[in-house]
């Protein structure tokens, strides 16, 4: 059952479902590829097919029982929480998840493998860390945000999903903080800025991976169906000073105590981007140990300083040549025309 | 194909070639940098040699390469010894030391920041796995804990309990040998008189600390150390005949193991101060 594979993505609306939708595309092994989102997708898509769905996706199990998919790949996590008010990002990570999983696992469901893009948030940051989190240490600390509490949850679940389904390949990523040429993070807009936040008296040691190399990871576990837990980190640390200062930026340091409340008047003019979450990363940083995945035979592309590289030279270009309006909108009547017209004449073996 | 943006200038697209990035600073993994060590030395080197004119004895039973942990006893309300073995082993040897110590030391604004640079790294299990096995460095542990420099100056060199014998358990799964080095001159340079046991609760400390230095300094004396002379014995490593990267291994054998050095090196300490005529002069 190698040929002719089945392939659901979720969140095709957002960054991830839209790479990894392009990616898929061009592998010949994948012959249907649909993707859901709450919005029209972004980015042009040759083959994929598009339904909109409410963000807990409640009508999952029927789109399931209907395509007959055999891999669903979940990159519709938010790992953001300035993205989405806490209530949208409960009902999205934890009600969304639990319904794809249901879905999933219906008697008689075709899903063969289930493949979750979830983040070293999950780790949390705190002072009685290990340098390196193996992935079965669990964190030091209660979570305490919202995005790293429901990642857990969603993480619980799938820990729950695989044990109930042993024939289905669980696949869980915890990629670490992303950056490259064409993410917007809470992180890389403090980069881009002329003053990044950093609380005062602490310089942590930070980990990336570049966009590129998330998206090469998510499909090498899909294309080779690995099952299991790995973490995904570009090679090496670097300390937070040593990150702005490649990226030309200067530190505003932030009162280490009462920090929160320090930042909050910044935050609102609009100065930083300050997330609890990025608050304890910004005192206590992380590591996490990427052997495992490397012995599936991937290894980043990047280092971490590759990645801080990767980004800022799209900024750098960015600021010399302006940001262009998006090339691409999406009109259901033109794709739908492109896709299943008898008129076009579709050559085999693209991509 | 991926162009999400129209862009004017196509980014050409490197496929197969691994991207390092350029590093601007040199902090390791660790935090430790190169550049910060050697401003470190500079400040503190006139310090070990005029000072505390520190005396080593054995040094060539530390390993010129590979992992070794070191164990060492621990005096002096805020201890000079981590400092001295790390700068001496450097200085003698050439090589870096991985000072590990509470993760207390890792929330401190700052000192924090300035320790995780000279060297230090907080004492967890997986990072000591890190440094000895994969790595093949030197890492110091202090296996009395905050319970060594806590001690008031009437309990001078009684070494406390060795932990959980946590340290002897992480050098039979690392396969390295026990280094073990007994310190006397510590204790003498920054000798606790009292502790504010109420104090450090309510400040969230370890332990708070008078001391003589502050008595005569007053809060100068945090930093004004006692010119004690310092006497260092490297005693004979331990291995253990133990197969190496076990999960776990019997709790007796590793308490005995960890009864053993602690023994051994407070009979040298004994030693020492029997020898010992001055606490000034040697």
């Amino acid at each position: 059952m190698t040929v002719g594979r089945r392939v659901l993505i979720t969140g095709l609306d957002t960054f991830w479902g839209g790479r990894m939708a392009q990616a898929l595309e061009s592998d010949p092994e994948v012959e249907m590829i649909l993707g859901m989102g709450t919005r029209e997708p972004s980015v042009p898509l040759e083959r994929a097919e598009f339904v909109r769905a409410d963000q807990t996706y409640s009508i999952l199990s029927r789109i399931v029982r209907a395509t007959q998919v055999d891999t669903i790949v979940h990159t519709f996590l938010v790992v953001d929480s300035t993205r989405v008010p806490g209530r949208a990002l409960h009902e999205i990570n934890v009600i969304g998840t639990m319904n794809l999983l249901a879905a999933a696992g219906q008697s008689g469901s075709p899903v063969r493998q289930v493949v979750v893009k979830s983040s070293t948030l999950v780790y949390g940051s705190a002072a009685t860390d290990p340098a390196w989190f193996r992935e079965e240490v669990p964190r030091t600390s209660p979570a305490r945000t919202r995005v790293e509490r429901s990642l857990l949850e969603v993480e619980g679940f799938v820990r729950d999903f695989a044990e109930d389904n042993p024939a289905t390949v669980v696949s869980v990523l915890r990629f670490a903080n992303v950056l490259g040429t064409d993410i917007v993070t809470p992180i890389s807009i403090n980069l881009s800025r002329p003053l990044c936040p950093a609380v005062a008296g602490y310089d942590p040691l930070l980990q990336f991976v570049e966009e590129d190399d998330v998206t090469r990871c998510l499909e090498h576990v899909t294309r080779h169906r690995i099952p299991g837990l790995y973490n995904v980190a570009g090679a090496g640390k670097l300390p937070w000073s040593e990150v702005a200062a490649i990226c030309g930026t200067r530190l505003l340091p932030i009162s280490p105590l009462a920090t929160h409340s320090a930042a909050a008047p910044l935050v609102r003019l609009g100065l930083i981007e300050f997330p609890p979450e990025l608050e304890s990363l910004l005192r206590y940083g992380r590591g996490v140990d990427t052997s495992r995945i490397g012995k599936t035979g991937f290894s980043c592309r990047y280092t971490s300083a590759g990645a801080v590289e990767s980004f800022i030279r799209a900024v750098r270009l960015r600021r010399s040549v302006g940001d262009a309006p998006p090339s691409y909108t999406y009109s259901q009547d033109i794709e739908q025309f492109f896709r299943h017209s008898p008129a076009v004449v579709h050559s085999t073996g693209e991509g | 194909m991926r162009a999400e943006r129209a862009a004017l200038v196509p980014l050409p697209r490197m496929e197969d070639a691994a991207i390092p990035g350029h590093r601007r600073s040199d902090v390791d993994e660790w935090g430790r940098s190169d550049h910060a060590r050697e401003v470190a030395r500079r400040i503190f080197g006139p310090l070990y040699d005029k000072w505390f004119r520190v005396e080593w004895e054995g040094l060539e039973k530390i390993p010129r390469h590979g992992g070794a942990l070191l164990v060492a006893n621990h005096a002096g309300a805020i201890p000079s010894d981590a400092p001295v073995i790390m700068h001496g082993i450097e200085v003698e040897l050439g090589r870096p030391v991985y000072g590990m110590a509470d993760f207390f030391f890792r929330g401190v604004p700052w000192f924090g920041t300035v320790w995780a640079r000279v060297g230090g790294v907080p004492a967890h299990p997986d990072n000591a796995l890190r440094l000895l096995r994969d790595q093949g460095q030197l890492a110091l542990v202090f296996p009395e804990g905050t319970k060594g420099p806590s001690k008031t100056y009437a309990d001078r060199y009684r070494l406390r309990r060795f932990g959980r014998g946590g340290f002897v358990e992480i050098a039979m799964r690392a396969g390295v040998p026990v280094v073990p080095i007994a310190v006397v001159g510590a204790e003498e340079s920054m000798p606790i008189l009292f502790r504010l046991p109420g104090l450090a609760k309510l400040i969230g400390v370890p332990y708070v600390p008078v001391t003589a230095n502050m008595l005569l300094f007053g809060p100068l004396g945090l930093a004004a150390y006692f010119p004690a002379k310092f006497k260092l014995r490297v005693l004979d490593p331990v291995t253990f005949d133990v197969p190496s990267g076990q999960e776990r291994y019997s709790k007796s054998r590793v308490m005995e193991e960890a009864e053993k050095i602690r023994t051994n090196m407070q009979e040298t300490i004994y030693e020492m101060l029997r020898e010992r005529r001055s606490v000034w002069f040697g």
